[in-house]
């Protein structure tokens, strides 16, 4: 296994790059979704029927490991990384989702109500009421779901659904040990540098 | 009396089915000055206040304001009529993670648009609005403070300054003095009547403290069991009055 063979190191940030382009669209996209669904997901704020449906789907999204997920694309869509978004964006969007939906309960009705005894719109109450109170867990969440995404991304590959899991899987099967340990390496110097970057945010925005 | 400002008639309450908190409760509120409301606690006091603007539904009875019946009015029918009355909060009800310009700008949520809510983009003659009445509730210079970092009796004056910046017609305060020390409370008072007048708004105030509402009423009304026991000028109401709206009298010595 020793020493880690860097020989096809062009191969090696191929993979590597397209792993992080696909952790960063995920969590780009899950983000976005996660916002809505979480806040419709959010019992003390919707309809009860409002509330089952997305909490229907947040669950649904959280039913199978990111890998299954991916194989479920892979079928549906084919190889590649679309694929691997895609199984992504959906472990976000049942994540954030739903301790998302969470802290939104957990808000103070009090804080809640003397925006909405203004007069504002719904919109208005979401805009001034709820998320002032809840957006610093909300980065929380998302950049821990980023983290999560970058690692998870180096796997998705493995089914056929993107990024450096791929070679990593072909390595493995060859008994090319010494690539597999200079892949390894790469991912681990890969997660730590998302650790950082996700830190960094959480520290720009107080979460 | 003129035209009132509001006219509340024959409201009834029950959280639980039957069991009243108001009965059959009809009041007028004059275009102008303090209405101060005591009663013991229990009596239905929030109850009565909450019904007006529907942070609580009424079981039956009619509430009219600027010619329609708020107990009939749903989605933006609702908003736009809560838009015209503001709301002062014993525990002053801002949102603590917002400044204190946002604060008081969110008095204007009800004319902005979604997206420019969204956006923080409030016209111009609102931002102005807000310094001004930032300076007249005596917090100019707070703009950007969070309203977390501010004390008690700050955090009214955002509280009523958020109410006035609605331009509303009509003015509730529920206890907006109960949280406070005395000489805060006579300040906060002080300044909940001087605004109103200076912008020509009626006040419909529940008070605990009764000296303090003889001081500042034009008018008290004493609620017991739900319904008004006691309705008239501060010097009318007697010992022998106050005894009638919070029972008993050994309590008066
Ligand atoms: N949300 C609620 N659900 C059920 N009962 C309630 C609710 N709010 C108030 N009540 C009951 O209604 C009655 C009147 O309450 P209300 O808060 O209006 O009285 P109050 O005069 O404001 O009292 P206080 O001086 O203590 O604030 C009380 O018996 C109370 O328990
Ligand atoms: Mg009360």
């Amino acid at each position: 296994m020793l020493p880690p063979n860097f020989e096809h190191w062009d191969a090696i940030l191929k993979g590597l790059k397209e792993s992080l382009e696909i952790a960063v669209l995920a969590s780009f996209f899950g983000i976005l979704i996660a916002l809505p669904v979480g806040l419709l997901a959010a019992r003390n704020l919707m309809p009860a029927w409002v509330s089952w449906s997305a909490r229907a789907l947040i669950a649904a999204a959280r039913a199978f490991h990111p890998v299954i997920v991916a194989i479920l694309f892979v079928k549906a869509i084919g190889f590649g990384a679309i694929a691997g978004i895609m199984a992504l964006v959906v472990a976000s969007v049942g994540f954030i989702g739903k301790l998302f939906a969470e802290a939104v309960e957990e808000i103070s009705l009090k804080q809640l109500e003397g925006v909405r005894a203004t007069g504002a719109s719904f919109a208005g109450v979401i805009a001034f009421g709820v998320l002032p109170q809840v957006l610093p867990r909300f980065i929380g969440f998302s950049t821990y779901q980023f983290d999560s995404n970058v690692r998870n991304s180096t796997m998705v590959g493995v089914v056929g659904a993107g990024g450096i899991g791929a070679p990593l899987f072909v390595a493995f099967q060859r008994f090319e040990y010494d690539v597999v340990c200079a892949i390894i390496l790469a991912i681990i110097a890969v997660v730590f540098l998302a650790e950082v970057i996700s830190a960094r945010v959480q520290r720009i925005f107080g979460a | 009396m003129a035209q009132a400002a509001l006219a509340i008639r024959n409201l009834s309450k029950a959280y639980a089915p039957g069991q009243f908190v108001l009965r059959d409760l009809s009041l007028e509120v004059a275009p102008r000055g303090v209405t101060a409301i005591i009663g013991p606690s229990g009596s239905g006091k929030s109850t009565l206040i909450r019904c007006i603007n529907r942070l609580v539904e009424p079981t039956a009875g009619a509430i009219l304001f600027e010619g329609r019946d708020l107990t009939r009015l749903k989605g933006a029918e609702l908003r736009r009529a809560r838009a015209r009355i503001g709301m002062v909060f014993q525990e002053y009800n801002l949102v603590e993670r917002l400044t204190v310009m946002e604060n008081v700008l969110t008095g204007r949520l009800a004319y902005v648009s979604p997206l420019k809510a969204w956006l923080r983009r409030f016209p111009p003659e609102d931002i102005e609005r807000a310094f001004r009445l930032l300076d007249e509730v005596g917090l100019s210079g707070y703009e950007r403070q969070r309203a977390d970092s501010l004390s008690g009796g700050q955090r009214q004056r955002v509280g009523i300054a958020r109410a006035i910046m609605q331009q509303p017609r009509l003015l509730l305060a529920d206890e907006p003095t109960s949280s406070l020390d005395p000489k805060t409370s006579v300040e906060i008072m002080t300044l909940l009547r001087d605004l109103a007048a200076g912008h020509a708004i009626p006040v419909l105030v529940n008070m605990h403290d009764v000296e303090l509402a003889r001081r500042f009423a034009d008018r008290i009304v004493g609620l017991a069991g739900g319904a008004i026991v006691f309705d008239g000028p501060p010097h009318a109401l007697s010992d022998a009055r106050l005894a009638g709206i919070y029972g008993g009298e050994s309590w008066l010595h």
